[in-house]
C-alpha cells in the first residue's frame, strides 16, 4: 500500500468513525458543530501566560473521547502532520520574552515558556476538539448542520465537494504514484525532473473524473442544492447539550479550578 | 420513447462524431449500441443525456432535448456510467441510493421506501449501510444500478455495464439486466452480453448507422461485423455459418 492509498485508507476511517453510535454521534450535528466553536473560542480566549487556567479545558476532549468510545491514539495519528505545526507557532516565544515570570523547583521560567505552552495547548485543544467533531459526525450532516445554521449553500456545497474531490485527487495520485515506481525501481519519491508533467497529468485526470462525478450527480437531479441523506430533527437533548456544554467550558474559564485543587491540597 | 431525427456532432470542425443519425426507439425495447472504438456510440449517450450539444432534434417521449428541458428529460432517463467508482460519490450505497430521489423533491419516507424496494427487487439488502469503498466491484456495478432504479426512470441507458467483471458478477448483471422492464438502451463491447439482454442491435460505423435490426441478425453476421472491425459474440465462435 502505498502512502496515497493510506490517505485514502484515513479519510474513509474518518467516514467509519462518524457512524458510531454512541450518545455523542446521536446529537444533532448542529448542536456539535456549536458547541464546539463555543470550547474553541473559549479556549483561545484565555491569556498567553495563563497556563494554569488552560489546563482544565483538558477535561472536555477527555469526557468527549470517553463517551465516544474514540481512542485518544487515533486522534494523535491522524493528527500527526498537522500537530507538530500548531505545536511551532510559539516557538520563538523564548527568545523574545525573557522575562522571569515563576520559580519552578529553583529553576526560572521565563514568560516566553509559558506563552509557548499556553499557545501549544491552545492548539492541540483545538485541533483534538476538531477531530472529535468530525469523528462523531459526518461531512454530510455537518454541511447539514451548517445549511440549517444558514450559511450560505454555496460555502457548504464547496466544503462538501472539496472534501469529495480530495478523494478523487488523491485516489488519482495513488494510481500515478504507483505506476511511476513500477517504471522507476528503487526510486525515493518523484524525481524532481517529473514534477511538472506529475502534476499537470494529476490536474488534468482529476477533472476528467471531476467532470464524470459532477454529470453524474446532474443526472440524478442536482441542482446546486445538496439534499443531506444523514438528516435528522433537533430534540430537545439537543436543545440541551449546548446551553449546558457552554455553562461548562465558562466555568472552565471562571473558576481558577487548578488553583483551588491546589490550595486544597496544600492546606 | 427515445427518438434521433438527423442527428449529427462533431467535436472538432472537420472531424464528425455523428453524421446524420436518425433511429427511433420504442417503450420497452432493450436496444444495444454496438460499434468499434470511436464509432460515436458514447456520444450518443452524451447527446440523449443533454451532455453534449449537437444538430437534429432528440426526442425523448416526445421532449426535445434541450437546455431548458434537461430537468424533464434527465428524470426520464437513468444512466448507468461504465466507472461505478464515478457514479458512486457517496459514503453508503444507501445515501447515493437517496441522492436521486431526494434531489426529486421526494420526502424522506417516499425516498427512503423507493430504496428499500429496489434494494429488495435486486436482492441488495445487504448492501445497504455498506461502504462505497468496501464492496467490491461487481457489488458496486449492482448499487450503481440500484441508484439509477431509485429514481424509477422510463429508460435505462447503461456504458459498458459488465466491464471488467468477473465471470459469476457478469452473469448477475447480465439477469439483472434483462428483468428490468424499462426501454433499455446498452452500448457495450461485450456482444454476448448484447445477444442474452437485447432484442435489437444498432450497429455504429464512423459515425453512421451500418446496420439496425434484431439481435440475432446482426450478431449472427460475421461479414458485416467484420466489416466494421468487429467480431463475432464468442459464444457464436466456431458455429458454421
Amino acid at each position: 500500500m502505498n502512502k496515497m492509498q493510506r490517505a485514502i485508507r484515513e479519510l474513509s476511517e474518518m467516514d467509519e468513525l462518524a457512524a458510531g453510535s454512541s450518545l455523542i454521534h446521536a446529537l444533532h450535528p448542529a448542536a456539535k458543530l456549536v458547541t464546539t466553536v463555543v470550547y474553541i473560542l473559549v479556549t483561545l480566549s484565555f491569556d498567553k501566560y495563563d497556563l494554569g487556567g488552560l489546563v482544565p479545558m483538558l477535561l472536555w476532549p477527555v469526557l468527549l473521547f470517553q463517551v465516544s468510545g474514540i481512542e485518544v491514539k487515533a486522534c494523535f495519528y491522524k493528527l500527526r502532520i498537522v500537530l507538530p505545526l500548531v505545536m511551532a507557532v510559539g516557538l520563538f516565544n523564548p527568545f523574545f520574552d525573557k522575562a522571569i515570570l515563576l520559580q519552578l523547583g529553583g529553576l526560572p521560567v521565563s514568560g516566553g515558556v509559558i506563552s509557548m505552552l499556553t499557545l501549544m495547548l491552545k492548539g492541540v485543544f483545538c485541533l483534538m476538539a476538531s477531530f472529535l467533531l468530525m469523528a462523531t459526525t459526518s461531512i454530510d450532516s455537518l454541511c447539514a448542520a451548517l445549511r440549517k445554521l444558514h450559511v450560505p449553500k454555496l460555502i457548504v456545497t464547496l466544503l462538501l465537494l472539496t472534501y469529495r474531490y480530495v478523494g478523487v485527487m488523491t485516489e488519482e495520485l495513488a494510481v500515478m504514484t504507483d505506476a511511476y515506481h513500477l517504471r522507476a525501481p528503487g526510486q525515493k519519491g518523484i524525481h524532481i525532473s517529473a514534477w511538472g508533467s506529475f502534476l499537470g497529468q494529476l490536474l488534468l485526470r482529476s477533472m476528467d473524473r471531476a467532470q464524470e462525478l459532477y454529470s453524474s450527480m446532474m443526472l440524478r437531479g442536482y441542482c446546486q442544492e445538496f439534499y443531506y441523506a444523514d438528516y435528522r430533527a433537533f430534540r430537545l437533548g439537543d436543545a440541551l447539550y449546548v446551553p449546558a456544554s457552554s455553562t461548562a467550558f465558562f466555568l472552565l474559564r471562571t473558576v481558577r479550578i487548578a488553583e483551588l485543587l491546589g490550595s486544597t491540597i496544600v492546606r | 420513447m427515445i427518438e434521433f431525427q438527423h442527428v449529427s456532432f462533431a467535436y472538432e470542425k472537420d472531424r464528425p462524431v455523428l453524421q446524420d443519425l436518425s433511429f427511433r426507439i420504442e417503450k420497452g425495447e432493450a436496444v444495444g449500441l454496438i460499434g468499434a472504438n470511436g464509432a460515436g456510440k458514447s456520444t450518443v449517450m452524451k447527446l440523449l443525456l443533454g451532455l453534449a450539444e449537437g444538430e437534429g432534434r432528440i426526442l425523448v417521449e416526445g421532449t426535445e432535448v434541450r437546455r431548458d428541458s434537461l430537468p424533464v428529460v434527465r428524470r426520464k432517463l437513468g444512466f448507468v456510467l461504465q466507472n461505478s467508482d464515478n457514479q458512486m460519490f457517496m459514503p453508503t450505497v444507501y445515501e447515493d441510493m437517496l441522492f436521486g430521489p431526494l434531489n426529486y423533491k421526494l420526502s424522506r419516507e417516499e425516498a427512503d421506501a423507493r430504496v428499500d424496494a429496489v434494494l429488495e427487487k435486486l436482492h441488495l439488502e445487504d448492501l445497504k449501510h455498506r461502504y462505497n469503498h468496501k464492496i467490491s466491484g461487481g457489488e458496486k456495478r449492482m448499487a450503481a444500478i440500484a441508484t439509477v432504479l431509485t429514481m424509477e426512470p422510463e429508460a435505462i441507458l447503461m456504458d459498458e455495464p459488465t466491464s471488467a467483471l468477473d465471470p459469476y458478477n457478469r452473469r448477475i448483471v447480465i439477469n439483472t439486466i434483462r428483468e428490468l422492464e424499462q426501454t433499455k438502451l446498452i452500448t457495450s463491447h461485450d456482444l454476448d452480453m448484447i445477444l442474452d439482454t437485447c432484442d435489437r442491435v444498432i450497429l455504429l460505423s464512423e459515425g453512421c448507422i451500418a446496420a439496425d435490426g434484431p439481435a440475432r441478425e446482426i450478431l449472427y453476421d460475421r461479414m458485416l461485423l467484420e466489416r466494421n472491425r468487429m467480431e463475432l459474440p464468442l459464444s457464436l465462435m466456431g458455429r458454421s455459418d
